[in-house]
């Protein structure tokens, strides 16, 4: 294949990362923007939905489009519960320390890591998707005789995966309608702005942490049963996700939305296009390197603005 | 007796009673407790940055493997004698702790424990990157014959146990005499107040970059002699893991104690050890001891001793 | 004849939008007692800041004994003889009243001459009997008296005291006042001060500051006459 189709594919691929990664990105950034809590346990979040996925679609066996679509509500809502929970039993008793949260969360990452082991297992399993058409993409060239459309071999995509990419950008206007237009949005920038303030103005502000800190764990879960017909469900799975949706929430410019959803876009992107020409190792060397380096020299990200 | 009495006879009789062990335990535990006071040293490298500094690092397996790796490259690939590789080991921890030291000190708080864990993951993909020479995850054995030391067999479980008392020793005696000392006590004031240290006239930067400097080639120290008493190499030492587990043994033990580290990771070693009987999750132990820590017992075990009963604890 | 000890030059922060201080140019004698008084908000505690360098100016220049400090770390300054007291108490809680005031000694004293300083200062504040006790322990004002001790030990040339009043009792203030004469001999003293009582018995000059600019300079009879500054506390100008 030349260069211009594999660059095509890889952009394809490259979107649904950038899809997944944006809702999962957009659940630690809304985390630690309203919170100030660095969620080391994110990523497991991400695992639990897709394990969960797993469990829902097996247990209905069956009609593989009513599975997936149970697990798309139930993973979210469990996940979003247990979340609430540990809020409530252990970041709340911290009173939100920024440092002792963090070594919390890196206890329950261990937790919910290591039950999941217990009970599923090392194995991987996958989820079947919904519907998987094979869309054949077409590409041009000149030819002697003019302009013309072929169909190079391998240069295709699924109607799932383009379904991923709609998915995830209808929920992420719908987490920028909450936060915008709505009135639990103005308590939670509310919050985010000004904790004692809010405090004083009578906002039940552990209540908002609480939520904040379940609907985060929440889209996370729902982007891992959006990825898990991709890629199979795995108890070690959490990890590239929170490395990544730490770049992306590092390089976005810690706690704002939109800075998050564009750096999603450009390293789903460019992760897809880089490891055309990088080894998978090299990149994330490379990126690891990337967010160590703009924390020190520009702690309030590539887009972020100063504020204060 | 002088607080000045009771913290070397607690101390001393600690060092002593350990040296005395060497004599009475079974093979199991005699060779247990020689991976613990290695380990445990690391513990104390840790601590000197967290503890008495109140810096909170994410990335000391960076150290420690640049220790372990510095020294065991260099007996792999370049036949170098135990001796100058283990000051291989050293030079290399001393190096990429001050490198790393003056970036991540540029943040402070969050920003300084993401730096950290960022750039300690890193030198872990680097390990894997250049898999041809570490053998990566899988590692590579460093063989009996590359481990006389002066003529001292360390793969002898004998030598060997002596070897990490020594460490231990070293470490311990070091870190009891850095926290009486005015440098040690000027940490200490930066870790409660640091803008109050700066407008009394130190140049807390520097302070924080040599603490942060003793505290990582300290772990490089505990990673090389690591590497050359058990006669191994692998990427698994520098993974997060080994960045959560000296934190892990200091909370436990008790941040900002002398004693703590080594207490902690007795321990814990201990807890895994009896509960990987049960089940092969046993980082279960750690998550949970992790959690209950910070929410019950922030002191840890030595910290909340010295809360209680013994205030002179240094 | 007398030398000037400090100078500042335009001396201006901005914070984002805000004006903290505008433009001071401002200077002070060695061996003077110059009280810093304002309304709240006025920017002491910012021009202070950026004197001895806690906070960086955005523009203007300072002076100290002669040389240009501007671009000098804090810890330099404090080095070349300025001593700094913080207007909240930050004395550190958690170590005894004793190594607080040896760590302010030890940046110019060692081993037993440490000691003695430490002891000596402690002893000048009334507290000496509370070298072993935790700082966190002690009293509000004695908190006060131990943040000024620990500016005392340092010997400096400069000793810089932000509101050391505060929250100290009508007999520890007297005290205060009798410690401030005794020092007008041996060094300089900036102090902002609200107590107007402390200002008019201890200051040989006044410089009052309002909406971060100077309004006006002089002695404190001088200027508790002045109208411009009485209609700035009252607020009817």
């Amino acid at each position: 294949m030349e260069l211009g189709p594999y660059i095509l594919l890889a952009s394809l691929e490259g979107s649904v990362t950038a899809a997944v990664l944006a809702l999962t990105a957009v659940g630690l950034s809304l985390v630690f923007g309203v919170m100030r809590v660095v969620n080391i346990a994110h990523g497991e979040f991400f695992m639990l939905g897709a394990v969960i996925a797993w469990f829902v679609a097996h247990s209905l066996g069956g009609n593989a489009a009513l599975g997936f679509a149970a697990a798309l509500i139930i993973a979210p809502l469990l996940v979003g519960a247990l979340a609430i929970g540990a809020d409530m039993t252990i970041l709340k008793r911290l009173k939100y320390d920024p440092e002792r949260t963090i070594v919390a969360t890196i206890g329950l990452l261990y937790i919910i890591q290591q039950v999941t082991l217990m009970t599923y297992g090392p194995e991987a399993r996958p989820v079947e998707a919904p519907f998987n058409t094979r869309l054949a993409i077409p590409w041009f060239e000149w030819g002697d005789d003019g302009f013309s459309l072929y169909w190079p071999w391998g240069l295709s995509t699924t109607s799932y995966k383009l379904a991923v990419i709609g998915a995830a950008i209808t929920v992420l206007m719908g987490v920028w309608v909450l936060m915008t237009r709505t009135r639990i949005g103005l308590v939670m920038r509310a919050t985010q702005a000004d904790r004692d303030m809010a405090l004083a103005f009578g906002i039940p502000v552990e209540r908002v942490y609480a939520m904040v800190f379940g609907l985060g764990a929440a889209l996370a879960a729902f982007s891992a049963v959006l990825i898990v017909p991709i890629q199979q469900a795995h108890y070690l799975m959490g990890a590239d996700p929170l490395l990544l949706s730490f770049i992306v929430v590092i390089i976005g410019g810690l706690g704002s939305l939109p800075g998050t959803v564009l750096a999603a876009v450009l390293i789903g992107l460019s992760d897809g296009i880089i490891s055309v020409f990088f080894s998978p190792t090299l990149a994330k060397i490379l990126a690891t390197l990337l967010v160590g380096l703009v924390l020190v020299f520009r702690p309030h990200g590539l887009f972020g603005v100063r504020n204060g | 007796m002088s607080d000045q009495a009771k913290i070397i006879a607690l101390h001393g009789g600690l060092i002593l009673l350990l040296f005395a062990l060497q004599f009475v335990l079974p093979a199991y535990h005699h060779g247990n407790l020689a991976r613990i006071m290695v380990l445990a040293s690391y513990a104390i490298g840790y601590n000197i940055l967290f503890g008495y500094t109140g810096l909170l690092s994410l990335g000391h397996a960076l150290f420690f493997a640049a220790g372990m790796y510095g020294m065991a490259l260099s007996i792999h690939h370049l036949e170098w004698a135990p001796a100058p590789a283990l000051l291989a080991g050293l030079v290399a921890g001393i190096l990429v702790s001050g490198t790393l030291a003056l970036l991540a000190l540029r943040t402070t708080g969050v920003a300084f424990m993401i730096v950290t864990l960022m750039f300690a993951q890193a030198g872990y993909l680097t390990v894997l990157y250049f898999g041809e020479y570490t053998r990566g995850d899988e590692g590579f054995v460093i063989q009996q014959a590359q481990r006389m030391l002066w003529g001292v067999d360390l793969s002898d479980p004998v030598n060997r146990y002596f070897a990490a008392w020594g460490l231990l020793t070293v470490c311990f005696l070091a870190a009891l005499w850095l926290v009486r000392h005015p440098f040690g006590r000027t940490l200490i004031a930066i870790r409660e107040n640091e803008e109050r240290v700066r407008m009394l006239g130190y140049n807390t930067f520097a302070h924080k970059l040599t603490a942060m400097m003793i505290s990582g080639t300290i772990a490089a120290a505990a990673g090389a002699f690591y590497g050359l008493l058990f006669g191994y190499a692998g990427a698994s030492f520098a993974t997060v893991q080994y960045s959560i587990f000296p934190l892990l043994w200091v909370l436990l033990g008790g941040a900002g104690t002398v004693l703590g580290p080594f207490i902690g990771t007795l321990f814990m070693f201990y807890l895994i050890d009896l509960s990987s009987g049960i089940t092969t999750a046993y980082m279960l132990i750690a998550g949970v001891a992790l959690v209950a820590l910070t929410l019950f017992a922030p002191q840890g075990l030595v910290g909340e001793l010295r809360r209680r009963f013994w205030g002179w604890l240094p | 004849m007398t030398t000037c000890l400090l100078k500042t030059r335009g001396l201006t922060k901005h914070f984002g939008g805000l004006v903290a201080v505008e433009g001071v140019d401002f200077e002070l004698q060695q061996g003077q007692v110059r009280a810093l008084i304002g309304p709240n908000g006025a920017g002491k505690t910012t021009l202070v800041g950026m004197i001895s360098g806690r906070i960086s100016p955005t523009s203007g220049m300072v002076e100290f004994d002669g040389q240009n400090v501007t671009r000098l770390p804090a810890h330099k300054r404090i080095m070349a003889g300025m001593a700094y007291t913080f207007q909240i108490t930050s004395v550190f809680v958690n170590l005894s009243a004793g190594e607080n005031v040896a760590l302010a000694a030890r940046r110019r004293l060692n081993g037993t001459e440490a000691d003695k300083a430490v002891r000596k200062s402690l002893d000048r504040l009334g507290l000496l009997d509370r070298i072993d006790q935790e700082a966190g322990e002690l009293s509000y004002g004695h908190q006060r008296l131990l943040e000024i001790a620990m500016g005392l030990v340092q010997n400096p040339r400069l000793l810089i005291l932000d509101e050391p009043t505060q929250g100290l009792s009508d007999g520890e203030i007297a005290d205060f006042k009798l410690l401030v004469r005794e020092l007008a001999g041996e060094t300089t003293v900036l102090l902002i001060e609200h107590n107007m009582s402390v200002v008019m018995e201890t200051a040989d000059e006044v410089t009052v500051l309002n909406f971060g600019e100077v309004l006006a300079e002089g002695t404190p009879l001088a200027i508790r006459e002045d109208q411009t500054v009485q209609s700035a506390y009252l607020g009817t100008s």
